[in-house]
């Protein structure tokens, strides 16, 4: 059971990942997601230190931190869009 | 009849060519209005996330449908790497009348600016979001 995970921006530069696979053995909160995806590397913690600063689509719907990820799902972490 | 698109492409796109899909949607069309937004200052790449930016801007259409007497409406967003007077993005809206039309259009780049998975990156960096882009958006709400 994973989650797949999708980067944007420079949280995709400063993971060095546009997508990865996350084991997702039961249903977590995105902010207690955050805690785990830390630890996988240098370039995790860079990129998700500061919480306040990233946005999140779950299914590629807008969600706050305190959504539920589910096995399955589509998760991406990306800074404030900037289109237009 | 009624048009409704949002799309997401890398090639220029044609104002005129849009606009015209919408005049010919029938009688009751009596304005239409459009906003081209273009690079400004330096050169950019924009990225995107393919699928919900599609689905996002097709969203935004349908929230305007929901307030304003639209007959149609469509949105183009640019990705890749674009050049100082580039279009980034094309927004049309079309109605019986003009008030109508002035205020989707604005409410649809309002709402694009701050919810449509885009990111811009300059030479320099990756462009900041901007709190003006915010207040803006909140109007609306």
């Amino acid at each position: 059971m994973t989650v797949r995970l999708l980067y944007f921006a420079w949280v995709r530069e400063r993971i060095g990942l546009q997508s990865e696979a996350l084991a997702l053995p039961a249903p977590m909160p995105i902010a207690e997601l955050l805690e785990q995806l830390k630890g996988r590397s240098a370039g995790h913690d860079l990129a998700l230190a500061d919480p306040s600063r990233l946005r999140f689509a779950l299914n590629q719907l807008h969600v706050g931190r305190d959504a539920i990820v589910n096995p399955g799902d589509e998760l991406a972490i990306f800074p404030p869009v900037t289109g237009g | 009849m009624s048009l409704f698109e949002a799309r997401v492409q890398a090639q220029a796109f044609d104002l005129a060519a849009e606009q015209a899909r919408l005049s010919a949607l029938g009688p009751e069309v009596g304005a239409i209005v459009s906003f081209t937004g273009q690079v400004r200052g330096e050169p950019l790449e924009l990225e995107h996330y393919p699928g919900m930016a599609e689905r996002e801007l097709q969203a935004l259409l349908d929230d305007a449908r929901g307030r304003w007497p639209l007959l149609g409406a469509i949105i183009v967003h640019r990705h890749g790497r674009l050049e100082v007077g580039a279009p980034i993005v094309l927004v049309l809206a079309a109605s019986s009348h003009r008030r109508a039309a002035f205020e989707a259009a604005d409410f649809l780049m309002d709402w694009l600016k701050t919810r449509a998975p885009f990111w811009k990156k300059e030479a320099g960096g990756w462009v900041s979001a901007r709190d003006s882009d915010e207040d803006a958006a909140a109007r609306w709400r």
